[in-house]
């Protein structure tokens, strides 16, 4: 089997991409071929022996499908893939889109739909949250100071600014806010989102999903250790059925399918609020895999037209400590990669 | 008061709550009151075993179980 696998910048803010091919070759040992899909020379994935076995450059998602498509076309004529996971938010609208022509090649991916992707957007989080029956905390958007300062005077501070796409910060001040309202949409763009702070403890749920409203797998997770970036550098496997019933809810109410994250503040009353829906599964996915539930296999199992049913048990205190490594690697191979947009490792496993 | 069922306990004093991902360490003797609860053991039963085993009076013993109780309550391991 082989399967491109996109987001290997496995770095402070990591996408899940290495974590994901961890759960596949743990799940396929060797009859598994990962083709790495990345956009920049230095995500680190690219020169991790054992986990990639070749790496393309593939198009940012701005250039567009036509790009991505006829890159994708390239690598298929050499690498014949037969499933295709991407793992950033930013790049799943284009991938959609060129699914069924992926599927005419002969490449499976297992995604949701473009109206499911965009009614959990951050930009309709508070309107999902209305539709479904969900605790949402108030937002509004932002594409000014103006609407700002009205928005601190609403929501009051602290207060959450969100990017449209990554990254949030808790402002104690409006001077904050608007230091981050400014750094955010430079990044990320308009929209910027404020959004209530809410106090309590952050919980993540990693799901899977099938598209016909089940819920195949769902691991909670709260977070023990959290980056200045919001990101967990540590988590345990908690118990608790308030949350598996919450993503089932979710599951069934949006027909998702695929892989997603809930990002959940249990406040001091135990009110469950849904600060955001990842479309895709998160940097920790490894835990799932850990306490017996590897979503990302299941994922391809559903993909390659297996019957799942949902899984029912997992290990409860299972913890995953992210650490850093220095990763050696020659100029060579960055050099390769930088200059043809292609490199194979050497000693894959 | 209870202990929650759910709540995982190990020897050397490492308690560990499932449903919110909380862990504690607890020294010896507050291991084993809590292992005493767990058990369903009555609390006026735990109390006299340490008046037994310990030298502390009855005023010291109720005053340092209402502390413990309390710091349980806010440790949530306790049943509601």
């Amino acid at each position: 089997m082989i399967i491109g696998i996109t987001g290997l910048n496995a770095s402070d803010n990591p996408g899940p991409g290495v974590a994901v091919i961890r759960c596949l070759r743990e799940a396929f040992d060797n009859d598994l071929t990962i083709i790495g899909l990345s956009y920049e020379s230095l995500e680190p994935g690219i020169y991790m022996q054992g986990i990639v076995d070749k790496t393309y450059q593939i198009p940012y998602p701005t250039a567009g499908t036509s790009a991505l498509t006829e890159r994708l076309e390239y690598i298929h004529e050499i690498e014949k893939l037969d499933m295709i996971i991407p793992n950033f938010d930013s790049e799943l609208y284009n991938f959609i889109k060129i699914a069924p022509w992926l599927k005419s090649i002969g490449i499976k991916t297992f995604l949701p739909t473009h109206g499911q992707l965009a009614s959990r957007d951050k930009i309709n989080l508070a309107e999902f949250g209305k539709k479904y029956g969900f605790m949402v905390p108030p937002d509004k958007l932002i594409n000014n100071i103006k609407d700002l300062q009205k928005a601190g005077e609403e929501l009051g501070y602290p207060l959450v600014v969100k990017g449209k796409y990554y990254e949030a910060y808790v402002n104690y001040t409006p001077d904050l806010a608007q230091k981050s309202f400014h750094q955010l949409s430079a990044k990320w763009g308009l929209p910027v989102i404020a959004q209530q702070f809410i106090k309590g403890t952050e919980i993540n749920i990693a799901g899977l999903a099938d598209g016909k409203g089940n819920a195949i797998s769902v691991i909670p997770m709260r977070k023990l250790y959290i980056t200045d970036k919001g990101k967990a550098w540590a988590g345990v496997t908690i118990e608790d059925n308030e949350l598996i019933e919450l993503a089932q809810t979710f599951a069934a109410a949006t027909k998702w399918s695929g892989g997603f994250e809930l990002e959940i503040m249990r406040d001091a009353d135990g009110d469950l609020y849904i600060m955001e829906i990842n479309p895709r599964f998160p940097a920790w996915i490894y835990l799932s895999a850990g306490a017996g539930q590897n979503q990302p296999a299941a994922l391809v199992k559903m993909a390659m037209g297996e019957e799942m049913g949902p899984f029912t048990e997992y290990t409860v205190g299972k913890m995953f400590i992210r650490y850093s490594w220095d990763h050696l690697v020659d100029i060579a191979d960055f050099q390769q990669f930088s200059a043809f947009g292609e490199l194979k490792l050497n000693n894959p496993n | 008061m209870k202990i929650k069922k759910n709540i995982a306990t190990s020897e050397n004093g490492f308690i560990f709550n499932p449903a919110t991902g909380d862990s504690f360490s607890a020294n010896h003797l507050a291991s084993a009151i809590l292992l005493s609860m767990k058990n369903g053991e009555e609390a006026d039963h735990i109390k006299q075993n340490i008046l037994e085993k310990y030298d502390v009076s009855r005023d010291q013993l109720e005053r340092d179980w209402e502390d413990w109780l309390l710091q349980l309550k806010e440790a949530n391991l306790l049943e509601v």
